[in-house]
């Protein structure tokens, strides 16, 4: 065992440190974005309204998320249509001017970083979503019937009762949600990107030495997801504060008999 | 307790002993499977290619059995020096800086490195449209080193877990370059159908400080019997005619190299 070989290169890691954090991170950020509102749209009673929306999240909690990148990575390459825009269509078009590319595929879905972003983005998404909305539809009886007593509209009911309310209780579910992802990410090195584990790939390649190379991987994503721990009790403390043991301040000494 | 201990510790050491000066009556040989024409999966899961086809004339000659196994090209040497096969055929360049991990066969192959790129990258390079240009490798590779070390700093560097990775990339336009071998080019890459727009561009690259000499069995060092072994047998289908048998199923010119 040469640990040597890790000081020296370490730099690597941090670099790949760097990727897996944004991309864990921006997927979460906007896949909860987004997830919250798909999540009330959902426990609606509209068939039409939830139909999209069942078949998203069935579809992508349904296929490995490799398999899902692979498609936004490569299968989407393989249409002419996505590079070049709808124009292929046309009579005479010359794909070969390379000029043509639609704005989207020359900024967006040629870039690895984004596709991967893109693919983590609906995955975490379509969990979050699920995990939402079994929150919401838990919501104890009372507190919409107490909402209601006082004259809420829907609305207000939702924006003041049910999300607060449900949200709290999706928190440590959504806490095992955001590991998953970090973990997930780590599936961007297959497509050229170069996060903790690329970085460990190409150690292992150089100097053959896999075991020094995905032991200090493994050690990086522990520091991530202690941290991520440590972050989700802070909050959970404060957001179940209501829930803790009572404690009286006003007889300190009381207490320690 | 010691003497059953040592009693055992010498029996580990004697059966060893015994394996190391075995004659070899079973080869486990090991290659990647993703690199046409040399070595590949074929759509019914069996391994074909150049090197498979050479390695079981070598087994032949030899008169030993053969067993295959794939791994991926990164795990190449980590898995020979984890003795999970004893030789690897996977199209291998010796270069210095691998013998000093495992031991190499004479080589049983040479071709040059060369760039393939799109029909258009000329007329894009005269009207001054190219950005950084982006350069798709297989990781870690000869090609990967010696483009990292040559243009690092001035282009990207993308690399691959796999040679088949960087064509599906070119081909999709996410490239402009590809550094790979001639060979592994023409026939993985241009001959194929749809590929015609694609070319070789620039010369050819074949300097020993970056690109070996050729392309060797990788061995693990300990098996030095196996080395030779291999290297007989690879002058006797040279000599025998069955190399060339092999060469003219795949190849229209010597690939053999000088």
């Amino acid at each position: 065992m040469d640990f040597s070989i890790i000081s020296e290169n370490l730099h690597y890691y941090f670099d790949g440190l760097l990727i897996t954090v944004q991309l864990t991170g921006i997927s979460l950020l906007l896949g909860l974005i987004f997830a919250i509102p798909l999540a009330v749209l959902r426990t609606s009673r509209n068939f039409i309204l939830t139909m999209p929306i069942r078949f998203f999240v069935y579809v992508f909690r349904g296929t490995p998320l490799i398999v899902q990148m692979f498609i936004i990575y490569y299968g989407l390459g393989q249409f002419d249509f996505v590079k070049f825009g709808f124009g292929v269509f046309q009579e005479g078009f010359n794909p070969d001017n390379i000029g043509n590319q639609t704005f989207l595929w020359k900024y967006f879905f040629s870039e690895a970083y984004f596709c991967a972003l893109f693919a983590f983005t609906l995955n975490t998404c379509a969990y979050t979503i699920e995990i939402i909305r079994g929150a919401i539809e838990s919501t104890p009886f009372g507190e919409v019937e107490a909402a209601k007593s006082v004259g809420m509209s829907r609305t207000m009911m939702l924006r003041r009762i049910i999300l607060p309310s449900s949200l709290r209780r999706a928190f440590p579910a959504y806490g095992n949600e955001v590991i998953f992802m970090l973990h997930g990410s780590a599936l961007a090195s297959v497509i050229t990107l170069m996060d903790i584990t690329g970085a460990a790939g190409i150690i292992n390649a150089r100097y053959y030495a896999p075991y020094e190379a995905y032991i200090t991987a493994g050690v990086f994503y522990l520091c991530i997801t202690f941290t991520i721990v440590w972050l989700f009790k802070k909050i959970e403390k404060r957001i179940y504060a209501h829930l803790a043991p009572y404690v009286d301040k006003t007889q300190k000494t009381a207490a320690v008999n | 307790m010691k003497r059953i201990t040592l009693i055992l510790i010498a029996a580990v050491f004697a059966f060893a002993g015994s394996a190391a000066a075995k004659d070899w009556k079973k080869i486990r040989m090991c290659t990647e499977g993703a690199y046409p024409p040399f070595n590949y999966t074929t759509p019914d899961g069996k391994l074909a290619g150049f090197d498979v086809d050479i390695a079981n004339a070598l087994c032949d000659y030899l008169k030993v059995e053969c067993t295959w196994q794939t791994q991926a090209w990164d795990g190449t040497i980590p898995g020979l020096l984890a003795r999970k096969y004893d030789a690897s055929i996977a199209s291998m360049s010796i270069t210095e800086e691998r013998k000093k991990k495992v031991a190499f066969t004479d080589k049983y192959y040479t071709t040059p490195a060369k760039f393939a790129a799109h029909e258009s990258f000329l007329t894009r390079v005269i009207e001054g449209k190219l950005g950084k240009l982006k350069i798709g490798v297989q990781r870690e590779t000869i090609h990967d080193r010696f483009a990292s070390a040559m243009w690092g700093k001035k282009a990207d560097i993308v690399r691959y877990g796999t040679q088949d990775e960087v064509f599906l990339d070119m081909k999709s336009g996410r490239l402009d370059l590809a550094l790979a071998d001639s060979v592994a080019i023409s026939d993985g890459f241009l001959k194929l159908k749809g590929n015609e727009k694609f070319q070789f561009v620039g010369p050819s690259f074949n300097d020993p400080k970056w690109f070996g000499n050729g392309a060797g069995i990788a061995i693990h060092k300990s098996n030095q019997d196996l080395v030779e072994l291999f290297n007989k047998a690879i002058a006797g289908i040279r000599a025998n005619g069955t190399y060339k048998k092999i060469q003219d199923k795949y190849f229209d010119f010597d690939v053999y190299g000088e």
